[in-house]
């Protein structure tokens, strides 16, 4: 069974499975832009929690970091009743579109981004905050420098996202319906084949997508492997 | 970032969705049972349909219970299933217009090919789930409120059996689709009830094999409803109609009769 | 008092009236009286756990204390004048970019009109402009802390034992550009436990013992004939509790 998935996998994607070069496209453009978002949103809040003591700040870290484990099927859940035509938001029609999904995706993976790098910076807070005081260096310019300076590790923050994102399938198949040529992504379509016995296939596609990690993966380690070297960890 | 830019970022992210959605009026979201997608029927029909009428059907395979559910919050334009009482009832709540007949396929029982309970060849559906339960040979049921698991709760009605009190026991219940469920069976060596299609069309099948078929009682019927718009305004009713009345149409069920798994027909067609 | 006016105000004298410091309740300054007036390099002796660091960070604003205990030329410590300071700590620490970037990062606050590259070559790095900052060895990196100390443009600088732990030749380095910024007319606070320093560069000593000054003498007279035992038995290489 695993011998054939690998050489199915093989097939796949040598004659460039047109199928498979869609949904590869939509898990990477789905994953991408959520991830994105997520960063844009997470960061600042994780810095903003690192750097600032207030009357609750410690619920509010213990509730981010809790946030981490919400269960993809309960999200999923949520963001179908608020998108569905019933719902709130349903007269926005994004039920069952990609855009349902980076936004079901976004709820998972910003709890993430935040709480991460909100140790990431609370450490380097602890490190750099002497020297900041000593210098009078304004808010801003210090966030920023602590973004910059950590770098390396925000980088394994961002692919704790990344592998989050695109491994999930409990939240993107309620909200995306899995529906051919629309919302089907990688790992909706491999529950879809196991769901039709194809056990080969969906390996092979699974073989894929951990291919795609594992690239993925490999390229932050490199660059952490080198910036290990040089101090900047 | 500037503010302008970030306007138009928003109205991109959550605007451009719906004005996409007003101008494709031909798209409709078909909420259906998991059989007739895992049977490969939407693959071969929606191009027909597309080509014919210029209707776009997404179609959402999430299982009878499902499905209704989502049309009861106007998430879909036309469903599909096959659950005769379910889909009535549909209609008398005042979600669904008007439930016509689609086709018809039948139900078997499988299991191993060993047969631990001994029903193969039995003409007799209900006697075979007897047979069964009194053998206590693993059975794995969808547990779901699909079609499927309707079908089979009526059977064991007929038997004068409740099965749930061996729920854990031999009587296994899945919760989950017709696909998951016979991967399960296969898996647990359990005899399992499955339309004829999803079976023709399963590729794990392991030794397993048909060992009830033909009895009346397997027969297993499809419906096609539209939405009611009065109930459900954001329904696309023109496009639905469309969709509707392509399938009781003649070409419609001639298509549905052509299509076929390893040669053989698996949907009879027999609207009125 | 704005910016621009005290660009030219006088800081001195640094007075220090009534000093009191408790941290968790232990009380580690106290009674603390003090002023300093000469433009030369100001030491902070004393044993370890005196009080000493604590006394600069006091000054520098980094420990809190009670408005108007610590005045800078009759002005009370406010951001203003934190401004016109800069402090080298004993563990410089240093951001994780290049020399350069570390060094850009302070010349980028707008505080003097000096470039990254006079700077460099103010202490001797220039070759290693380019290099991780954190990768340089504890001289250098001392180093690197002064040129940051330095681009700050300060009118007050503040020194925690900068060269403990360095090779001779970084040493001499460090005291000659110490002597320079006082030249310049930069007030310099010094901490060391390093006698042969304090002999080189000193003008008048502060000696703290157990969070108390014991004694504030020119440098010339304090090394000769300290007025107070603690001092004495310091000086003498006595371990002094």
């Amino acid at each position: 069974m695993i011998s054939d998935a690998f050489i199915e996998a093989g097939h796949l994607l040598v004659r460039l499975d047109a199928d498979l070069m869609e949904i590869l496209i939509l898990s990477m453009q789905v994953s991408a832009v959520s991830l994105l978002i997520s960063v844009v949103i997470g960061l600042p809040v994780g810095a903003v929690l690192a750097m600032n003591a207030f009357p609750g700040r410690h619920i509010a870290v213990t509730v981010l970091n809790a946030l981490m484990g919400l269960p993809p099927v309960v999200v999923g859940l949520l963001v179908y009743l608020m998108l569905s035509r019933s719902g709130p938001l349903g007269v926005l029609g994004l039920l069952y579109t990609p855009t349902a999904m980076v936004i079901a995706q976004l709820v998972l993976i910003t709890p993430i981004i935040g709480a991460l790098s909100c140790q990431v910076i609370e450490d380097l807070h602890h490190e750099y905050e002497a020297q900041f005081r000593s210098f009078s260096v304004p808010r801003t310019t210090a966030v920023c420098a602590y973004l910059w300076d950590a770098r390396y590790s925000l980088m394994t923050t961002i692919l704790a996202g990344f592998g989050r994102a695109i491994s999930e399938v409990g939240a993107v198949i309620i909200v995306g319906g899995n529906i051919d040529h629309l919302t089907r992504v990688m790992t909706t379509a491999i529950a879809l084949e196991t769901s039709k016995g194809e056990l080969a296939v969906a390996l092979a596609l699974g073989i894929i997508l951990l291919s795609l990690a594992l690239v993925v993966n490999a390229v932050v380690m490199m660059l952490r492997t080198q910036a290990k070297r040089m101090g900047y960890v | 970032m500037d503010n302008s830019a970030i306007r138009r970022v928003l109205f991109a992210l959550l605007v451009l969705p719906c004005i996409t959605g007003l101008a494709m009026a031909d798209r409709i979201i078909v909420q259906s049972t998991t059989s007739t997608r895992n049977a490969g029927l939407y693959d071969y029909l929606l191009p027909i349909i597309k080509a014919d009428t210029g209707v776009t059907a997404h179609v959402v395979a999430v299982g009878t219970g499902q499905a209704i559910k989502n049309a009861e919050r106007c998430d879909g334009d036309v469903l599909l299933v096959h659950a005769r009482a379910s889909e009535q009832q549909f209609v008398a709540n005042g979600f669904g217009v008007e439930r016509f007949d689609l086709m018809y396929n039948d139900f078997v029982i499988i299991g191993p090919s060993h047969d631990p309970a001994g029903i193969h060849g039995m003409m007799d559906a209900t006697g075979a789930l007897a047979k069964i339960a009194h053998s206590k040979a693993l059975f794995a049921s969808r547990g779901d409120e699909s079609g499927t698991h309707q079908a089979e709760l009526h059977l064991w009605k007929g038997a004068d059996i409740d099965p749930t009190q061996a729920s854990g026991q031999w009587y296994r219940e899945t919760g989950s689709g017709m696909g998951a469920t016979l991967n399960t069976a296969v898996g647990m060596g359990a005899y399992v009830m499955s339309d004829r299609a999803s079976w023709a069309k399963f590729g794990n099948k392991g030794d397993f094999k048909i060992h009830v078929e033909g009895d009346l009682t397997l027969f297993n019927q499809y419906g096609v409803i539209l939405v009611s718009a009065t109930k459900c305004p954001a329904t696309n009713s023109k496009a639905g109609q469309q969709f509707v009345d392509w399938l009781l149409s003649e070409r419609g069920q001639r298509a549905i009769a052509s299509y076929q798994i390893n040669g053989e027909q698996v949907f009879y067609p027999n609207a009125r | 008092m704005s910016n621009k006016q005290l660009v030219t105000h006088p800081l001195l004298p640094i007075s220090v009236h009534d000093l009191h410091l408790a941290v968790q309740g232990k009380l580690l300054l106290t009674d603390l009286n003090c002023c300093l007036t000469g433009k030369g390099v100001t030491l902070i002796m004393g044993p370890n756990g005196a009080g000493k660091s604590l006394l600069l960070r006091c000054l520098h604003g980094l420990l809190e204390t009670p408005p108007g205990t610590i005045c800078f030329g009759g002005q009370p410590l406010c951001p203003e004048v934190r401004l016109t300071q800069a402090m080298v700590f004993q563990q410089p620490v240093l951001l994780r970019r290049s020399v350069e970037a570390n060094l850009r990062f302070i010349t980028d606050l707008g505080r003097s009109n000096d470039t990254v590259e006079d700077l460099l070559a103010r202490v001797g790095l220039t070759e290693k402009a380019k290099q991780p900052a954190r990768r340089l060895s504890g001289g250098e990196q001392q180093r690197l802390a002064l040129a940051r100390a330095l681009a700050c443009a300060p009118r007050i600088l503040l020194l925690d034992e900068p060269t403990a732990s360095l090779d001779p030749a970084s040493v001499l380095l460090i005291e000659q550009l110490i002597c320079q910024a006082r030249d310049e007319g930069t007030k310099v606070l010094l901490i060391s436990h390093d006698i042969g320093q304090a002999k080189r560069l000193a003008e008048d000593v502060v000696f703290l013992h157990r969070g108390q000054i014991t004694e504030h003498t020119p440098a010339a007279r304090f090394f000769i004939n300290p007025t107070s035992k603690a001092a004495a038995d310091y000086l003498s290489g006595h371990i002094v509790l």
